[in-house]
């Protein structure tokens, strides 16, 4: 029992259905619940994969064999990258914040299909318990990457189907939550919200659940095409069966580039909300983020061959993929003029939320940024296939997402607990993390421009000091997580308690209780005025 | 499970026509025919394998099955009923997805 003064109320930690006690979480349909249990998931497979990483960054210390022979190697890069892409970066922000916040936002009491909700966690956990056993399970961890090209992946011996059929299976659950979310905010909006009158977290789970529904079949279809080459011998992309590699590669990127905007769009949505709280003012130019939202996935959509430069393709499409490639940097660089002109001005409240979403931007415009040298069909000879993508990548994908799920965590935390954390620990944890990052993954473009071949367990001496420098910064870096970590879960048993608002925010979500009770409103609220209506909180 | 009825939606949102059997199901007359133009589709894409048209053999097979998709749609899934919002999206997924095979096959053709 919570008693918030006017009225007491069960929260939805403490609410029981029809089932007690461990089956009440694991059989729960609310949301909330549902959106706790992918949060647990999300950190155990989190630290799975970031310890595999780890050990990479030791090996890389000296060149020639450190801890592990290449074989080894392969199996870690793998793994390393199958668990972040399809269990965690790919999932983590939609089935996290999207389940547990986007009903609120939008003021319902549930997403539209509750009990499907429940089954795509499920079928979440056996794709990424099947993902973590191919490490160990049968012939030996996969060791294709996390990108599975054929030929290879056709012909190696390892536990490719263990992988392939994991990242099936979590393709499934990406396809059913993005169609409940789509069918929530069509049909679930409380009245009076129009499509203009919806926060943007909603709006960029609407326009990844549209990428989530179209494109992820593709894959699907793609990977299961693999496993019949290799159990039945048909011929769709091994040579030597009569197939098209690059087919498999154009399959591949048609889904899996979009898939950045499935992890970077939602990550958008939530800096998009955390700018205005804490400038306490309005977003600036709602309406140019939010078609910037539907551009980037509209346009992201015809992208994937700048993956495929040097595989190949004809002239043509190299052409053509690079010039969408540069004309969808222009939506995204909309979103941070906008986020930037939110806070000019504005009455900036420097909590930890806040300095995540900061570190957001900088780090994904650094990521964007070198985007282009990829981007652009003459420069991408030069880099492709070294360093140089690592850190690109990762710049986007945890400087972009990684630090909005970080800047989301410290924003949501007070409402999803009903406890406050410690800002002292959270920055400093912040300033780990933030510094960590850059030493570890800048030097990686220098040596990449110098030739660093990615995937490597090897590499000439003269790369020695560059590597020795990302793995001290990885280091950092993971000492950061474990503080962040550790002061959330301490925040979690003993912090003090959270009132309903306690950043003075004004979108649905900040008027009611902390910890919110089970079916979120006493009442459904009647939308008057636009989001981000600074001006009479009560009524927003 | 402990909701045991759909969460809320406000009146204002509910198709009220599609929850009314007898304003637009399709007779069963209609579904019938549905069925053997998709059986007769199936019987050409079987029998247009048999012809060497090579580059184009894979467009003839897409054509065919999207007319077939297009029929399940419209007809069995309903989507003729609904409102022309709802009919342009389901249109702009299908131009979508025929523009991404369009650049994939191009870059074939132009290899």
């Amino acid at each position: 029992m919570t008693d918030t003064g006017s009225r007491t109320y069960v929260s939805y930690l403490d609410h029981q259905g029809r089932f007690k006690g461990i089956f009440s979480w694991l059989l729960s349909t609310d949301h909330k619940k549902i959106g706790l249990m992918y949060l647990n998931a999300v950190i155990v497979f989190f630290f799975v994969a970031v310890i595999l990483g780890l050990l990479m960054r030791i090996e890389l210390l000296a060149p020639g064999r450190t801890i592990m022979g290449p074989q080894t190697y392969n199996g870690m890069f793998t793994i390393h990258g199958v668990i972040m892409v399809f269990i965690i970066v790919i999932p983590a922000l939609p089935a996290v914040f999207g389940n547990f916040f986007l009903p609120i936002l939008i003021g319902a009491k549930d997403v539209a299909f509750p009990r499907l909700n429940l089954f795509s966690f499920y079928l979440y956990i056996l794709g990424a318990i099947l993902g973590v056993l191919s490490q160990f399970a049968g012939s030996g961890p996969p060791d294709t990457g996390w990108t599975f090209y054929v030929p290879y992946s056709a012909q190696s011996a390892t536990n490719v189907i263990y992988a392939l059929t994991a990242a099936f299976i979590l393709g499934f659950s990406s396809i059913l939550t993005g169609l409940n979310f789509i069918v929530t905010i069509h049909r679930m909006r409380a009245p009076g919200m129009t499509w203009f009158k919806m926060p943007l977290f909603p709006w960029a789970l609407y326009a990844t659940a549209w990428i989530q529904v179209l494109a992820t079949p593709i894959i699907g279809i793609t990977l299961l095409m693999v496993i019949a080459e290799r159990v039945l011998n048909i011929g769709f992309f091994d040579p030597a069966l009569g197939g098209d590699p690059v087919l498999f590669q154009h399959l591949f990127w048609i889904y899996s580039h979009p898939a950045v905007y499935i992890m970077v769009l939602p990550a958008m949505g939530i800096v998009s909300e955390i700018f205005p709280t804490f400038s306490q003012k309005p977003v600036f130019g709602y309406g140019a983020i939010v078609f910037s939202s539907l551009a980037i996935a509209f346009v992201g959509s015809f992208v994937w061959g700048h993956h495929m430069f040097t595989s190949g393709m004809s002239y043509w499409a190299r052409w053509f993929f690079s010039f969408t490639t540069f004309i969808v940097a222009v939506p995204s660089a909309i979103k941070v003029f906008n986020w930037i002109s939110t806070m000019y001005g504005g009455s900036i409240d420097l909590k930890p939320p806040l300095l995540y979403a900061i570190g957001f931007i900088f780090l994904f415009m650094i990521g964007g940024f070198t985007g282009l040298t990829l981007g652009s069909l003459a420069s991408n000879i030069q880099v492709h296939g070294t360093s140089y993508v690592v850190a690109h990548f990762h710049y986007i994908i945890f400087g972009g997402m990684g630090f909005a799920f970080f800047a989301g965590i410290h924003y949501w935390f007070p409402k999803m607990f009903g406890k406050m954390y410690n800002f002292t620990i959270a920055n400093i944890s912040w300033v780990l993390v933030f510094v960590g990052f850059n030493v570890f993954y800048f030097p990686q473009f220098i040596i990449g421009f110098q030739g660093m071949p990615r995937r490597s367990f090897d590499y000439l001496p003269q790369f020695q000091t560059g590597e020795v420098i990302s793995s001290i910064g990885s280091m950092v870096l993971v000492a950061g997580l474990f503080l962040m970590v550790i002061n959330l879960f301490r925040a979690v048993y003993k912090g003090d308690p959270a009132p309903a608002n306690p950043w003075k925010g004004v979108t649905l979500e900040w008027q009611i209780p902390s910890p919110p009770e089970h079916e979120n409103f006493e009442t459904i609220p009647e939308i008057k005025n636009k989001p981000y209506f600074f001006g009479n909180t009560s009524t927003n | 499970m402990d909701i045991p009825l759909p969460a809320f939606i406000p009146d204002n949102l509910i198709n009220k026509d599609h929850m009314n059997n007898e304003t637009h199901i399709s007779s069963y007359s209609s579904l019938a025919i549905v069925l053997i133009i998709l059986l007769l589709l199936t019987m050409i894409s079987v029998t247009v394998t048999g012809f060497h048209l090579g580059p184009f053999a894979v467009a003839a097979a897409l054509i065919i099955a999207s007319i077939k998709v297009a029929s399940v749609i419209t007809y069995f899934m309903h989507v003729k009923f609904e409102s022309l919002f709802m009919k342009l999206m389901i249109s702009g997924v299908f131009v979508i997805f025929a523009l991404i095979i369009i650049i994939t096959f191009i870059d074939y053709l132009l290899r």
